[in-house]
């Protein structure tokens, strides 16, 4: 164990493990305050359309990821408010669409294999100095962006209608936190997978919120236990030899059942 | 004149919800709007907060379009209906009245002690300082209606916009809440009422608007209330007596009112 965080690779992906742990969760809290957890899924997902594309074309394939992830919440948002559809329907489709592009491309792609798992499912080994440089980035900017506009995300999500009223610019406000999940779906590919990262935004924050009745609380709890989830996973998986995706997202679960437990008197609080 | 309409068609899709409504709202008057559900009384408020947009009609709240005020918005207090508030937020009430300053402090920036000042205060007059630091989830219907209109004062109102704020809420408890609104409106405040409580609204207001899609009666409460057309407006047998001076309606519910 030990001589497993003596390694680079290793140290590697602690590092943008934490960070992506605590973009995730952060971010998490405005997702599950306004119940945006399909629309996480949704976007998360369609990082898979752009990622087949990047092997297609040869381009990093993050970069492709982004945009598939905002062209698909700016969609949702576009088909929603053209139709008389509700979110959800327009979600579904852009869903499986995406994902039907990516088997697409992938076809078109001779000789993806090794890689494209690492995309799926996240991998430790697949976290090159690249993508911890991304992380590096990624958080900070996104966590200013956060602290710069703290009262207003909060006041949109708890009562838009009111926000509206208050002169508070909140279609623009809302656009930009769907901005901010498709930045964190694509900072947290690497870490957690494609498959798994819109858990990695939800379990913390739903976790937090099983333990507080106090926003500002919960934007400091959600951090913790994301960035818990994805070192203790990250440690787990090396030492299980399990995927580590899936690992970080278990053990984030593992964190919502015990506050939802504490919160139910299931288990004592100290 | 604080709030003036002129023939304001309002239409959701194809369904018109409001015909060529004409209002006036004046200065320090305290106006209660009454009419069955799904008369269009929360779109009224709507439109008058710039929420909704009418088809057709000119809006006027402090001689402007309210879709762009500007700066005058912030002289508007608002309290939603109930059921448009999230009451499983994480959220403190000293926080949610501290929202009702976001308005004023501008983006990006922060409150400052004028502003906990003022939240502090609009807590006091409502009565929910004790409460501050409570969840929002732990109130009761009572306490959490006067902690939102403790958010729209705190914004420090001359327009005070308040949609069915007696909903939920029990009877001694609503009392003390048109008891409050009566002393806020002998302070000065204009005040416009969407309520169900016919008969105990009319004891203090100085204004009745019917409205069923149309404004079917304008004027003062006991010309509004003894009007034949409010008993057409419900469409069976709306019964007043008198309960000491206060006027009281007795509508059968479940006929008249779902
Ligand atoms: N956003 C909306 N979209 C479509 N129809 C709506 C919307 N809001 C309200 N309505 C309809 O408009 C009518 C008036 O609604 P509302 O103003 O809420 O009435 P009230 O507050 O008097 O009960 C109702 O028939 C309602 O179903
Ligand atoms: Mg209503």
């Amino acid at each position: 164990m030990l001589e497993l965080i003596g390694h680079t690779f290793m140290q590697r992906a602690l590092l943008a493990g934490t960070l992506v742990g605590i973009l995730c969760a952060v971010v998490g809290v405005y997702v599950v305050l306004n119940g945006l957890s399909f629309m996480g899924a949704g976007i998360g997902h369609a990082s898979f359309g752009g990622v087949a594309l990047g092997f297609l074309l040869g381009v990093n394939p993050l970069l492709t990821a982004v945009v598939f992830c905002l062209g698909t919440a700016w969609g949702v948002g576009l088909v929603t408010r053209k139709t008389s559809l509700r979110e959800d329907t327009a979600i579904g489709i852009f869903f499986a669409c995406t994902m039907a592009l990516g088997i697409l491309f992938l076809g078109l792609t001779p000789g993806y294999g090794v890689d494209l798992f690492g995309y799926l499912f996240g991998s430790i080994l697949a976290v090159t100095r690249q993508d911890l440089w991304l992380a590096l980035l990624l958080t900070p900017a996104v966590l200013a962006v956060v602290a710069l506009f703290y009262k207003e995300l909060l006041f949109v999500s708890f009562d838009p209608e009111m926000a509206r009223v208050a002169g508070l610019p909140v279609d623009r406000l809302h656009s930009l936190l769907l901005v901010l999940v498709a930045l964190t779906v694509v900072g947290a590919i690497k870490i957690v997978g494609i498959v798994l990262v819109s858990a990695l935004i939800v379990a913390p924050a739903a976790a937090a919120r099983q333990l507080t009745e106090d926003f500002h609380r919960m934007m400091w709890l959600a951090p913790a236990i994301g960035a818990a989830s994805t070192v203790a996973g990250l440690l787990l998986s090396c030492w299980l030899d399990t995927a580590s995706g899936a690992t970080i997202v278990l053990v984030a679960t593992a964190f919502f059942a015990v506050a939802a437990a504490l919160r139910r008197g299931i288990l004592p609080t100290g | 004149m604080i709030v003036e309409l002129d023939r304001v068609t309002v239409a959701y899709r194809t369904v018109t919800v409001l015909e060529e409504v004409s209002l006036k709202v004046f200065r320090g008057s305290f106006l209660a709007v009454i009419g069955p559900n799904g008369a269009g009384k929360t779109t009224l408020l709507k439109v008058i907060l710039g929420l909704v947009r009418p088809v057709e009609g000119t809006v006027r709240v402090f001689g402007r379009d309210p879709r762009h005020l500007g700066a005058e918005r912030r002289a508007i207090g608002y309290v939603p209906q109930t059921a448009a508030v999230d009451r499983h937020f994480p959220l403190r009430v000293a926080d949610v009245v501290m929202m009702g300053r976001y308005g004023r402090i501008g983006l990006v920036r922060r409150p400052s002690a004028a502003d906990r000042e003022a939240a502090r205060r609009a807590m006091e007059r409502t009565g929910v300082t004790h409460l501050a630091n409570s969840p929002l989830g732990r109130l009761s219907g009572g306490q959490r209606q006067r902690v939102l209109l403790a958010r729209a004062l705190a914004c420090e109102p001359e327009l005070l916009i308040l949609d069915e704020p007696a909903a939920g809420v029990d009877v001694p408890a609503t009392e003390s809440l048109y008891e409050l609104l009566r002393d806020l409106h002998k302070d000065g405040l204009t005040t416009l009422l969407v309520s169900h409580d016919v008969g105990v609204v009319a004891a203090f207001v100085d204004g009745v608007v019917c409205l069923n899609r149309r404004l079917v009666a304008h004027g003062r409460p006991e010309e509004v209330l003894g009007s034949e057309e409010l008993a057409q407006m419900y469409g069976c047998a709306a019964v007043f007596f008198h309960h000491g001076r206060a006027p009281h309606m007795v509508v059968a519910r479940d006929e008249c009112w779902s």
